[in-house]
């Protein structure tokens, strides 16, 4: 009997060791997402996407930007999810334009390609706030803190 | 295509019945910006009474406050505003972060779930307003995503923005870094509080009136 109780300790030890090991590799993943991943997508249909990848417990680089009110329906989506969905406690949300000082051609230009194409020239992080302690924001760069775990 | 004809019927009926000078002006921005600070200080000042209660822990306002019939005069100039402060907008909300403040357990978690839905009416109300005053704590970094996803959403739905750094009577603020992250915008620097530059802020706002009107 006492045999048998030690076997199962030892187990549950490896599986507690499993478990941590396997919640430090995902807390530390990171989903590159090109544009075209969503360019396709409506507004919910980007919302879903990038809400299945946080549910996932990744950090999302995305390349280009999302719309002002893109940002709005993923703040109000989460909101939504938080006390809904164990642990999850929202999100934390940063984007980077390229460099802001242009001629006024580049301007038009650049406005021109945004309306046919989106805005490109930007990486927005977004990370489920769990692990993403905080993202601070200067002008030209973006700096990403991670939980304490 | 109904739905098209009765939007631009809605659109043109009430701006025939809009009743003159009533502007409907938000208040948005992070918890503990001084949103409700701000509105308070207007409320004492045209009217002699408060609007809300203002706290030091974050999302004491978790539902859209009214108070109509605010006349501000100044030099001949009259106009009536429909005050409607809201919930700060964030994107996380921990209710561990409440416990820090004496709640109990079960009270931080109805705090947050309050502020969630407090959070969600902000963003729902944001159409329906006239112009909007964007609070920044001038002590903390302006470079915030909600700061700038705010003035994004008002600047696509064509609504007069006028940013007001708070927190100025402060020696953490910083009002330059504030102007530097808005540059196309205007911003003036008060304190809620103290009641400093108030003066400057009401001029500001008369001129953020004729681009709501």
């Amino acid at each position: 009997m006492v045999k048998k109780k030690k076997v199962v300790k030892k187990a549950s030890r490896k599986s507690a060791k499993k478990k941590t090991s396997k919640s430090l590799k995902d807390n530390l993943a990171i989903h590159f997402m090109p544009y075209s991943e969503i360019s396709k997508e409506d507004v919910i249909g980007r919302v879903k996407k990038i809400m299945g990848i946080i549910l996932k417990n990744r950090i999302i680089i995305l390349q280009g930007k999302l719309r002002p009110e893109e940002e709005t329906k993923l703040i109000e989506n989460s909101m939504t999810l938080i006390g809904n969905i164990p642990n999850f406690q929202g999100i934390e949300i940063a984007a980077i334009n390229g460099e802001n000082e242009f001629s006024l051609f580049d301007k038009v230009r650049r406005n021109i390609a945004k309306i046919l194409i989106g805005e490109q020239d930007a990486i927005t992080i977004i990370g489920p706030a769990t692990i993403v302690k905080e993202i601070t924001r200067d002008p030209k760069k973006i700096e990403l803190m991670l939980q304490n775990r | 295509m109904i739905k098209i004809i009765r939007n631009f019927a809605k659109r043109l009926f009430s701006g025939v019945f809009k009743k003159k000078g009533e502007i409907k002006l938000g208040f948005y921005g992070s918890p503990n910006a001084g949103k409700t600070s701000l509105a308070n200080k207007i409320c004492q000042d045209w009217l002699g009474e408060d609007l809300g209660s203002v706290s030091s822990m974050p999302h004491e306002t978790r539902e859209i406050q009214i108070k109509e019939k605010v006349v501000l005069e100044k030099d001949g100039r009259k106009v009536e505003f429909k005050l409607i402060d809201t919930p700060g907008i964030a994107t996380k909300i921990d209710f561990e972060d409440f416990l820090k403040f004496g709640l109990k357990k079960k009270e931080a978690q109805t705090r947050a779930k309050e502020a969630t839905q407090g959070i969600i009416e902000s963003i729902k109300w944001l159409d329906d307003m006239d112009a909007v005053i964007v609070l920044i704590d001038s002590t903390v970094n302006p470079y915030s995503q909600v700061n700038i996803t705010i003035i994004g959403n008002l600047v696509a739905r064509k609504i007069p923005v006028l940013i007001v750094a708070n927190k100025i009577d402060l020696k953490k603020s910083d009002i330059k870094k504030v102007r530097g992250a808005f540059p196309e915008y205007e911003v003036v620097g008060i304190s809620a509080k103290s009641g400093d530059n108030m003066e400057e802020f009401y001029e500001e706002l008369f001129k953020l009136v004729k681009k709501a009107k």
